[in-house]
């Protein structure tokens, strides 16, 4: 299917709609098809080879509205969709600020395409995740290689509503990923290795399997060390994992909703100056770029906290209408199975000059956190305090010493991001908290609970 | 209903086996669910989906390949089937068993079928929970509760000759209120659900809202959570959440044998005291992680996995089971007919002892009553993990006193496990949803209150 056959899916789903006795109505529609290789002791443990298509539909009618997805795009597959979307919409109390959004388009979001996926046939895929595993192997100290992985995914998606606009794009997306084991019983650390780049020539199996093997190995041996207040330096995942978090409280559905910590506090001093975040959902090396959002307004760029104050929330057009102002093109779409919600798109962490290890000897005596866990389970969303689960090494004199387990760091998230010293760099995306531009940073103190 | 008739099964069987392979399978389903939300007393949210789908998985050696489609017509199977069968090329074709037709069973009864049921009505139980949980008292700021019905039809046919249907229905209520008083804001969240028809909410669903409104309240009155290492009394139902992440995940088959799992070479070993016995049991009547069958036809069962303090079982699928010559346990489970199964818990909960809960609570001097978690995750490798407490009180004394904020439990799932030394009489379970590997099922955590002699706590006083 062509993303233009999908458009006039997309536009028919609407006339379904509009004949089942919507006011207004949207559908947004897609198309994938992905393959997925698992290895295990250098051969295929699992091949997927997979095709999918599906469609959503959004009925408003009297200021309600209801929605229905499913995965037959045939007339009586689309009809039956429109009367269930109708159906569910008279349910609904009235909400005076849902409609489609007032301001669609799509933007210039470059090429999110990549032919080269198509070159690669399935023998040079599974080379690829094996080359991963090969090379997180061959580093001494490596007890077990868990899994290695290759996938990627090219798909097209649609949108159409019944004020005339219609519109799609074609994107695709390859990443590979490793977890290494180190040492053995109960001194066995694990480390993950990650790449994601628009095609597999993106890739390098061999850094992606050396990073797993190296966060794994600088684990073994770790002990519960004594608790203490001291600097802390975030690894680039584990900066990515909380910038996903803040992102999310950013929503003004979140915010107006009375369950962000940010709510009320535009303008605010809220992170110490070297905490710059930006949703950039145009960014050209974004995995989550796309010209248009879940409801088909342009995506954009915004600045999110710079000048260490909060400049805005992450608005779609219901919220926007609430707070009296213009969209942010931050309606987010999972899939075509759950209606349009307020989400980031790919956040980026500005990042500075510093190295991982100019921070450190920054901190001078302090905690570098390697993992975190339980991020999402610990952190109170309205008040911002949190205490995670960590492991990582102390720092002793400048230097990365003894890795350390069974830690908590506590703190809330306000006090952290002013405490922010210095962002490291260089900058990568990661698949942690969301689709994040990421980099090491450097908190003056936090709390850690040990012993 | 039908999904695939027995002939067209055992024909993308064949071409799935064109190129040689030890076993193939056709997995076929048909998916309804409906959803409504309420917030700020508005009903909102009102969703509906249907898919249908099917997957064909071949094995080879210790090789899978797989591959699924939206829909079930004949040709795109066949078409599957064929592209899975392309990847194969283990030798010559195998032919499968005959097959019969797959009937998907109602197993665990369902008395009032959700869909039949007048949406008006699933619309004032959401609005019942609100009054009910603004009625507990005026800092009660915010109600969210949400009801989801869903229905899976599955078939699954395999080339030893299985043919096996099942016909589940689930219904979940769940409602988290949040209160507020001057600075302050805490939340609570409970949940009813079960493999179970809507006359699990026909008595009194709002005790839910009521029980949930309880907990912010109280925890208004919170002080921060101490830290260190302190006896420990875990809550039933959802507490149970702590033998599914530490304990659980590291019995599932896939991790034991690639040696990812903390109890790999362990079986037979005492890892608790005699009194402490645990299950897996994807056969309880009702329970929200029961099925007839699981996701590739071996019916459920009960599952003994720690018998008298010892490791007695690992939980298998089929292809697990048969690396290690044994049967599968029926725990190979998958999310939908776009996943591939793997070992997957059911409903897990340690069995009953004798204590009451205040017996337990008056043993500790100075410790910490953790009623419910608010999630957790465990490095199965490992063991180790990290609890995050959603309820939570000081034990001084003998006696529950203060509520307490931001604890965490940290430690390790065979230290846990070898420090739980009592077990209370009163088992519930509760409705959870479990992820691995990309797929999110429903797993029923629970226990009796269980007494551990010591864990750390990581909390947020200085």
């Amino acid at each position: 299917m062509s993303a233009t056959d999908l458009e006039r899916a997309a536009v028919r789903a609407v006339e379904a709609a509009v004949a089942a006795g919507a006011d207004d109505a949207e559908a947004w529609a897609e198309h994938a098809v992905e393959r997925e290789v698992r290895v295990y002791d250098g051969a295929v443990e699992s091949l997927t080879d997979a095709a999918g298509n599906g469609v959503g539909i959004r009925s408003f009618s009297d200021g309600r509205w209801g929605y229905a997805y499913g995965t037959d795009l045939s007339e009586a597959g689309l009809s039956s969709l429109a009367g269930a979307a109708a159906a569910a919409a008279r349910i609904a109390d009235p909400d005076e600020h849902a409609g489609l959004p007032d301001e669609t388009g799509a933007a210039d979001a470059g090429a999110l395409a990549s032919p080269v996926l198509a070159d690669w046939d399935t023998a040079q895929k599974v080379e690829l995740a094996i080359e991963v595993e090969r090379a997180a192997r061959a580093r001494e100290g490596v007890s077990q290689v868990e899994e290695a992985l290759y996938a990627d995914a090219a798909q097209e998606i649609a949108i159409a509503n019944s004020r005339g606009f219609a519109a799609s794009y074609e994107s695709t997306i390859a990443y590979a990923w490793a977890s290494a084991f180190a040492g053995e019983g109960s001194d066995l650390m694990t480390g993950l290795g990650v790449g994601m780049a628009r095609d597999p020539s993106g890739l390098d199996p061999e850094s992606i399997g050396a990073e797993a093997a190296q966060r794994a190995i600088d684990l073994v041996g770790a002990r519960q060390p004594e608790g203490r207040r001291c600097p802390v330096v975030l690894d680039t995942f584990v900066a990515a994992s909380f910038a996903g978090f803040i992102g999310g409280m950013l929503s003004a559905d979140a915010v107006q909703r009375g369950r962000s910590l940010f709510a009320g506090r535009v303008g605010d001093e809220v992170a110490g100056q070297p905490f710059v975040l930006v949703d950039d959902g145009l960014h050209p090396e974004g995995p989550s770029s796309a010209p248009f959002d879940g409801e088909g307004s342009p995506r954009r760029r915004t600045a999110l906290i710079e000048g260490a104050r909060l400049l805005t929330f992450l608005y779609d057009a219901r919220t926007a209408r609430k707070d009296d102002r213009g969209t942010t093109g931050n309606a987010g779409r999972g899939s075509y199975r759950v209606p349009p919600s307020v989400s980031t798109t790919n956040l980026v962490l500005e990042a500075g000059p510093e190295t991982l290890d100019d921070l450190v000897r920054r901190a001078g005596d302090g905690l570098y956190v390697a993992t975190v866990a339980g991020l999402h389970s610990g952190v109170n969303p309205v008040s911002g305090t949190f205490s995670v689960g960590a492991t990582g090494r102390l720092i002793e004199n400048g230097e990365l010493t003894t890795p350390v387990r069974e830690i908590t760091i506590a703190s809330d998230l306000v006090t952290m991001l002013r405490a922010v010293q210095a962002v490291g760099g260089p900058g990568r995306w990661v698949p942690f908290g969301g689709s994040v531009r990421s980099a090491p940073v450097l908190i003056a103190e936090m709390q850690v609970s040990g012993a | 209903m039908t999904l695939v008739e027995p002939e067209l099964a055992a024909r993308v069987l064949e071409r799935a086996l064109a190129h040689g392979g030890d076993f193939g399978e056709v997995y076929a389903e048909d998916r309804y669910g409906f959803a409504l939300g309420l917030d700020d007393s508005k009903i909102e949210r009102p969703q509906t989906g249907s898919e249908r789908g099917a997957a064909v998985r071949v094995v080879n050696g210790d090789a899978t390949y797989f591959g699924h489609v939206d829909g079930l017509a004949g040709d795109d199977l066949v078409r599957v089937a064929e592209s899975v069968a392309q990847a194969v090329r283990a030798g010559d074709a195998r032919r499968p068993a005959a097959l019969a037709a797959a009937r998907a069973e109602v197993v665990h009864a369902i008395r009032e079928r959700p869909e039949e049921i007048d949406v008006a009505r699933k619309a004032a139980v959401l609005r019942e929970c609100d009054d009910r949980a603004r009625g507990e008292g005026g800092e009660v700021a915010q109600v969210m509760a949400s009801y989801a019905e869903n229905r899976r039809v599955v078939e699954i046919f395999n080339s030893d000759g299985l043919a096996a249907g099942d016909d589940r229905t689930r219904v979940r209520l769940g409602v988290q209120v949040v209160a507020r008083r001057d600075g302050r804001v805490e939340t609570g969240h409970e949940t009813l659900g079960g493999h179970v028809g809507f006359e699990i909410l026909e008595r009194d669903p709002a005790a839910v809202a009521e029980r949930a409104a309880r907990k912010a309240l109280v925890a208004l009155d919170a002080v921060d959570a101490p830290s260190g290492r302190m006896p420990i009394v875990v809550g039933n139902a959802f507490g149970g959440v702590l033998l599914h992440e530490a304990v659980g995940h590291g019995l599932e088959a896939d991790a034991v044998q690639k040696r990812a799992s903390v109890y790999a070479g362990r079986l037979g070993d005492a890892l608790a005291e005699a009194f402490v016995t645990a299950y897996d049991d994807g056969r309880r009547t009702n329970e929200w992680g029961s099925d007839g069958i699981d996701d590739e036809g071996t019916p459920t069962q009960r599952t003994t996995i720690i018998e008298d303090g010892r490791l007695v079982s690992y939980l298998y699928d089929l292809l697990r089971a048969r690396k290690d010559g044994v049967a599968s346990t029926g725990n190979g489970r998958r999310e939908s007919f776009r996943h591939l199964p793997v070992p997957r818990m059911t409903n897990t909960f340690f069995a009953a002892g004798s204590q009451t809960r205040d017996e337990l609570i008056a043993g500790v001097d100075r410790g910490l009553y953790a009623v419910s978690f608010g999630g957790g995750q465990v490095e199965p490798a490992t063991g180790d993990f990290v609890f995050g407490v959603s309820e939570a009180y000081l034990i001084e004394g003998g006696a529950i006193t203060s509520p307490v904020r931001g604890a965490t439990l940290i430690g390790n799932g065979v230290e846990a496990l070898a420090a739980v030394d009592g077990i209370a009489d009163d088992l519930r379970i509760a409705t959870g949803f479990c992820g691995k590997a990309g797929q999110r099922v429903a797993a029923g955590v629970g226990q009796p209150h269980v007494r551990l002699r010591a864990l750390t706590v990581g909390g947020t006083a200085a």
